[in-house]
């Protein structure tokens, strides 16, 4: 994903706030679409957000650092989210995903060193009957065990 | 030869595409031509991938299917046949009214959706005037699905009254709840269905315009709900003339950004905007003062999907089903540590212990049921002593518990409550939006203060205690208000999950 994505371009970000600006609400579109194209919300882009929207800087800010998906800096080519949340656990998440993160010698929210892999938490991926769940990028997965993950992070290169 | 191979998501998790792309070469090695629906989930999650064969008009199951039965099933040989599946006995035993045509057509197709029923409702609705599409909703007792359980007539009577240029009728599909899966369900598989449902409500309420706010954990959702927006805009559902109504409707989905408290209606309001997600004060209601400030219905998935039947229907067929002043269908979403997992809609009034042990069959583990916790996080963890509980709204409450978006996540007895009660206060601390004081802070201390009575400090159990009751107390919502129900009950009805580590310790 992020590793390989573009690197930022002035007028490409300009283009894709101004495809939103028309919006009710238009601020979370446009760093959606920010990050679907960089992989982050580059911080040349700031400026260019809060002048097309008319907001401050400080006003920006505080948008992104509240939603957890939204991240200034890259994550790695994937994105692994690991369901942490009830239904879940009581299906064993909590070992599944010590293991996956002790595989990798990282923590939550942390990056491979070969820059393969992101791990994040997730509470919920609405896969409750068929867990533990998972999601790889937008790929869902359900009944995971200690081979399937496996599988899955030799298939990333992690 | 028809087969379907459903692609809702926990499909999908569980290897439905694969198993669909098996299906296929193997026919086109037997010389076989087959027609392949990709429909949604029928609903039990056990069983998926589900396949279904068309014979006669009739739908044989086989599942759960893999990638290696694809041939048999081709054959007719499989020993994965469950027979009929209308004839199952999970099938059989629900009142299917909001997911009457979940898993059975193709969710895209405009055709099937109307040849079951689909637009039926929306065509009633035309040809009533506002007042009357609104007592219509009032007539039936639909009550808010999403989790407070308000009566969904009178929060639209509201807005149908307010006087202003533009109303908007939102849609919350932030869904959440741990435990919760129904508004997945019913927008990856019939997703007309919320379509119809939003329409008739802003034909209700005068409403021209309206947003899906949907969240991002859920992309198979978003792209089912954007391809069907559009097919339904083409077809002349959506747009300036509704049907040819000389009524104009149109809507957008909106993509959340991960963060939990966006369900609470008002946060999600401010995040549709564009802003942080924070909780705002009531009064005013979203009803008067919604998004941009104008009048607003804010409504859960299932209430608005629920709309239709009850005007293909009629009001008083679906008051009809249900306990007390829990009217119509509660459509339950068992999860966790089950036998038979699913989506399972039935009449208000079953006991939660006929759904757990009946229904659900118990365990998959097969150890004994400790708790069940309901309703989401925010729920709490009933044991089994509390089973005979009916699933009414008022029933729950009695009992301490609340139905919410209706969950139901089981736990076997190697569940350790301590460790629920402090994921709960965790939960409540990561996604807190951080207006309250009693929510932010007090959630870091509920964790702290579990640690100490984990390391053995039972002296911390009346800090916990006290703790709770604060947070109940200052919390503007829920989240910060009701993270005490799980913790609590947990503590309550498991004491020797909190005793245990002290004796180990002395
Ligand atoms: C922390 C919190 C999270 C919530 N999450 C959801 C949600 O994911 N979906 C939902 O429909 N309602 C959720 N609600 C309830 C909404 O605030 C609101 O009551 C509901 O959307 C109204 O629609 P209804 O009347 O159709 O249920 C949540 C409430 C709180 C306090
Ligand atoms: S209780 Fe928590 S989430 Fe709710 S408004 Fe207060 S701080 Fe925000
Ligand atoms: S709790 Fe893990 S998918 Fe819902």
């Amino acid at each position: 994903m992020t590793l390989s994505a573009p690197a930022p371009d002035l007028d490409d970000m300009r283009a894709i706030i101004a495809q939103h600006t028309g919006l009710e609400g238009p601020l979370l579109p446009i760093l959606h679409a920010l990050q679907d194209s960089f992989g982050h919300i580059p911080d040349v882009a700031m400026p260019l957000i809060t002048e097309a929207l008319n907001i401050s800087r400080a006003e920006l800010h505080g948008v992104i650092s509240f939603y957890h998906d939204f991240r200034d800096t890259p994550a790695g080519r994937h994105v692994l989210k690991i369901c942490r949340a009830e239904a879940c656990q009581a299906v064993g998440a909590d070992a599944l995903a010590e293991a996956a993160l002790r595989k990798l010698g990282i923590d939550w929210h942390g990056t491979t060193p070969n820059g393969a892999v992101t791990v994040e938490p997730v509470y919920c991926l609405g896969l409750c009957a068929c867990g533990p769940a998972l999601m790889l990028d937008d790929k869902v997965m359900g009944r995971v065990d200690g081979a399937k993950l496996d599988t899955l992070l030799a298939e990333v290169g992690a | 030869m028809k087969i379907y191979v459903p692609a809702d998501s926990a499909a999908l998790a569980l290897g439905a595409d694969d198993v669909a792309a098996a299906i296929m070469a193997q026919a086109h090695a037997r010389g076989v031509s087959v027609d392949l629906v990709r429909n949604g989930t029928r609903g039990m999650i056990w069983l998926e991938p589900l396949v279904e064969v068309e014979v006669e008009g009739v739908r044989h199951g086989f599942g759960p299917a893999t990638v290696d039965d694809a041939g048999t099933i081709l054959d007719g040989t499989s020993a994965k046949a469950l027979g009929p599946v209308d004839e199952l006995d999970w099938m059989q035993r629900q009142t299917r009214l909001t997911f009457a045509r979940c898993g059975i057509i193709d969710p895209l197709s405009l055709k099937d959706y109307q040849a079951h029923g689909g637009l039926a409702g929306l065509k009633r609705a035309i040809a009533m005037n506002s007042t009357e599409i609104v007592e219509e909703v009032t007539t039936s007792g639909l009550r808010g699905r999403g989790g407070a359980g308000f009566p969904t007539g009178i929060k639209w009577n509201t807005v149908r009254q307010a006087q202003a240029a533009q109303k908007y009728i939102v849609c919350n599909a932030d869904e959440g709840d741990s435990g919760t899966f129904a508004d997945r369900m019913i927008m990856e598989g019939d997703p007309f269905t919320l379509i119809e449902g939003m329409i008739i409500a802003g034909l209700g309420v005068g409403a021209t315009r309206g947003y899906v706010y949907l969240r991002s954990e859920y992309p198979d959702a978003i792209s089912v709900m954007t391809r069907a927006v559009e097919i339904a805009r083409a077809a002349g559902v959506l747009g300036p003339d509704v049907l040819r109504s000389g009524r104009a409707f149109d809507l957008e989905i909106r993509k959340g950004a991960g963060a939990y408290v966006c369900g609470e209606e008002t946060s999600l309001l401010n995040s549709l905007e564009g802003k942080r997600g924070v909780v705002r004060a009531k009064p005013p209601l979203p009803a008067l003062q919604g998004f941009l400030g104008q009048p607003t219905v804010v409504n859960n998935v299932i209430s608005l999907a629920t709309v239709p039947v009850i005007f293909e229907k009629g009001a008083q067929f679906y008051a009809d089903f249900g306990l007390g002043r829990s009217r119509g269908t509660v459509t339950l979403q068992i999860a966790g540590n089950v036998a038979r997992g699913g989506l399972f809609e039935t009449a208000f009034g079953m006991s939660l212990g006929a759904v757990v042990t009946d229904i659900a069959g118990g365990t998959a583990s097969g150890r004994p049921v400790k708790a069940v916790q309901v309703g989401g996080p925010l729920g709490a963890y009933m044991p089994v002593s509390e089973f005979d509980t009916a699933l009414g709204y008022e029933e729950f409450d009695a009992a301490g518990g609340l139905i919410g978006h209706a969950g139901l996540v089981v736990f076997d007895d190697s569940a350790d409550m301590l460790r629920m009660a402090r994921f709960a206060m965790e939960f409540c601390a990561v996604e807190s939006c951080g207006k309250c004081t009693p929510c932010r802070i007090g959630a870091v201390r509920g964790v702290e203060t579990i640690d100490r009575i984990a390391a053995g400090d039972g002296t911390a159990i009346p800090l916990l205690t006290d703790l709770c009751e604060t947070m109940k107390d200052g919390s503007l919502c829920a989240l910060g208000g009701f993270t005490p129900f799980p913790v609590m009950s947990a503590l309550t009805h498991f004491p020797d999950d909190f005793a245990r580590m002290k004796e180990a310790a002395e």
